[in-house]
């Protein structure tokens, strides 16, 4: 207690008093060692509870061996390489804009506003799959279309589209296993064969989507191509009914015309902003009811042709642009942003992509990236 | 401290909101944590993430409300001038945080263009639409995050030396059960 002693005879000289790791105050309370010992042993247990819990909850405590949004992240790291500014997934695509000319016919399934009759401008992103910003098209590869309506409104609507038909995965752990096993080579370049026969012997539900995707052949372009929502939701009308349902672009342009003349990296995209710029893209925007034997939690079946199909009106592309800021290149597509009318599954995919893309947003937003390897102005008339 | 006798706890409504805030915000931070590492439960907590934020940011308005109409307790006599210092500062930033954290998340959640939406409440945009501001809030909503854990950290550990090292009933001023305790008054 010299500290005190000190500060006591400080205090009595007059000097101006200072701070002192033990304060002289202390020194009006009997410290014991039973209190010491006491009150070190619940600090140090209210800590450890407090930041254990803490850990636990952030990681990396007990996260070992369990899927996290982080691990999504490495993961593509690990395939694709880092690409600051980037998507870690569909990295590569070009922002465009447009509206959605609603016919009234969606309001008997939702009472979401954009189903009303009338025009709800929206703003998309076209895109390749695979985290690399600058991979060359090809006509085989799949191809996304990002959507938002009503951006950036309260009452948006963004969806996550594929042109295939369902979606190779139906849990987070089958799409982060077939991701690693996609992992091109060093050697070759190309994905190891037998890394793949042995996902998809594990995964038999990749297998039996491969299998319905290869049964849709790939259209020339973009703008000739479906597009589909591929996990369920839920449409919920104006009295409070519940519908299941599945949703998709059908082009209105002709599909299977020969593939326009073009070449090099960019094919796909330099023939997507031609056709914008000579007239507006239109697709039906199509909701399939599903009924109670369809499973809403498997984005890997197709549900049967014979479903009720409402064509809710047409979406229309009118304007492209390069990614840039202010423009789709900002906006997380993520299938969780709905509007009122509109909510999702028990799809255990829809809580995954959201979290991943959030993790991915988190991250490029704060990235200082390279340019987009899709200029718009660079394509020729 | 001679002079006239002073309660020794805070009054009821300031200790039931004290409380009811220390579980709120214990919940947001274990929720919130929880949120950048899950998947399968990710949307369920972003809704109770939204829901607690919201609860926490109400309560905090009413509590200074609350607290300024009310008189505090004494210090006990353990607490001197520096101590003090830190004491009113350490409570006047624990308020400062628990009222920005949620503004902070709000607007973050405006800056991505995205609304917030709380069972059938939709909040407006607070912030323009921005995806540099985002990542900067983004990244502010987690350094208030730890900063409130660094916060709470320190406040109960030093409420927990004053009762059990020192024994100046530190912890009876937020109490609800009167302890037979000897306050250690200067005489």
């Amino acid at each position: 207690m010299a500290v005190n002693r000190r500060g006591a005879v400080g205090v009595h000289l007059g000097v101006k008093e200072r701070p002192r790791l033990i304060p002289s105050s202390w020194a009006s309370a009997s410290i014991d060692r039973r209190g010491v010992l006491l009150g070190v042993a619940a600090i140090g247990g209210f800590l450890a509870v407090d930041l254990g819990t803490v850990l636990y909850a952030r990681g990396p405590i007990g996260s070992n061996g369990r899927l996290t949004p982080q691990a999504f992240i490495d993961a593509f790291r690990r395939v694709y390489g880092l690409h600051p500014g980037f998507r870690r997934n569909h990295a590569k695509g070009v922002a465009v804009a447009g509206y959605f000319d609603s016919n009234g016919n969606g309001v008997e399934l939702s009472r979401a506003a954009v189903f009303r009759s009338g025009r709800t401008p929206l703003v998309g992103r076209f895109s390749l799959p695979g985290g690399n910003p600058t991979v060359s098209d090809s006509v085989s590869a799949s191809r996304g279309l990002g959507l938002a309506f009503g951006y950036p409104g309260a009452e948006q609507w963004r969806t996550a589209m594929l042109n295939s038909p369902v979606f190779p995965d139906n849990s987070p752990q089958g799409f982060y296993d077939r991701l690693l096993a996609s992992k091109p080579a060093a050697d070759t370049g190309k994905p190891d064969p037998q890394a793949m026969s042995r996902f998809l012997a594990a995964h038999p539900e990749t297998a039996r989507a491969m299998a319905t995707i290869s049964r849709q052949p790939p259209t020339s372009g973009f703008g000739d191509s479906a597009y589909h929502g591929l996990n369920a939701f839920f449409f919920t009308s104006a009295t409070g009914i519940y519908t299941p349902v599945r949703w998709s672009l059908a082009p209105m342009a002709s599909t299977g015309a020969p593939a326009p003349p073009g070449h090099g990296p960019n094919l796909l995209f330099d023939n997507l902003i031609r056709d914008i710029r000579s007239g507006p893209l239109r697709w039906r925007l199509l909701v399939t009811v599903g009924e109670p034997q369809d499973d809403l939690r498997d984005a890997t079946i197709a549900w049967p042709p014979e479903r009720r199909v409402v064509d809710a009106g047409t979406v229309v592309i009118d304007s492209i642009d390069s990614e840039r800021r202010g423009n789709a290149r900002d906006i997380n597509f993520d299938p969780m942003v709905l509007p009122d009318g509109i909510e999702p599954s028990e799809d255990p995919l829809l809580s995954a992509r959201s979290a991943v893309y959030a993790a991915s947003f988190r991250r490029r937003a704060g990235e200082m990236g390279s340019p987009p390897a899709v200029g718009v102005n660079e394509v020729a008339q | 401290m001679t002079g006239a006798p002073t309660k020794d706890h805070y009054s009821l409504s300031i200790r039931i909101l004290h409380w009811l805030t220390a579980v709120l915000v214990f919940a947001a931070l274990v929720v919130g944590f929880a949120l950048a590492n899950v998947l399968a439960d990710y949307a369920a907590l972003l809704m109770l993430h939204k829901i607690i934020g919201a609860l926490i940011f109400i309560m905090i308005i009413v509590r200074i409300v609350n607290r300024l109409r009310h008189d505090a307790p004494a210090l006990p006599a353990t607490v001197g001038r520096w101590e003090r210092r830190a004491v009113v500062g350490s409570e006047l930033l624990i308020y400062a945080t628990l009222l920005a954290q949620p503004l902070v998340g709000w607007a973050m959640l405006a800056a991505a263009g995205v609304a917030v939406v709380i069972g059938p409440v939709r909040l407006p945009s607070i912030v323009p639409v921005d995806a540099g501001l985002y990542a900067l809030l983004r990244n502010g909503h987690s350094v208030l995050a730890y900063t409130l854990v660094v916060l709470v950290a320190a406040h109960v550990s030093a409420v927990l030396l004053h009762t059990l090292t020192l024994r100046d009933g530190m912890l009876g001023r937020m109490a609800f059960r009167t302890r037979r305790h000897v306050v250690r008054h200067e005489q």
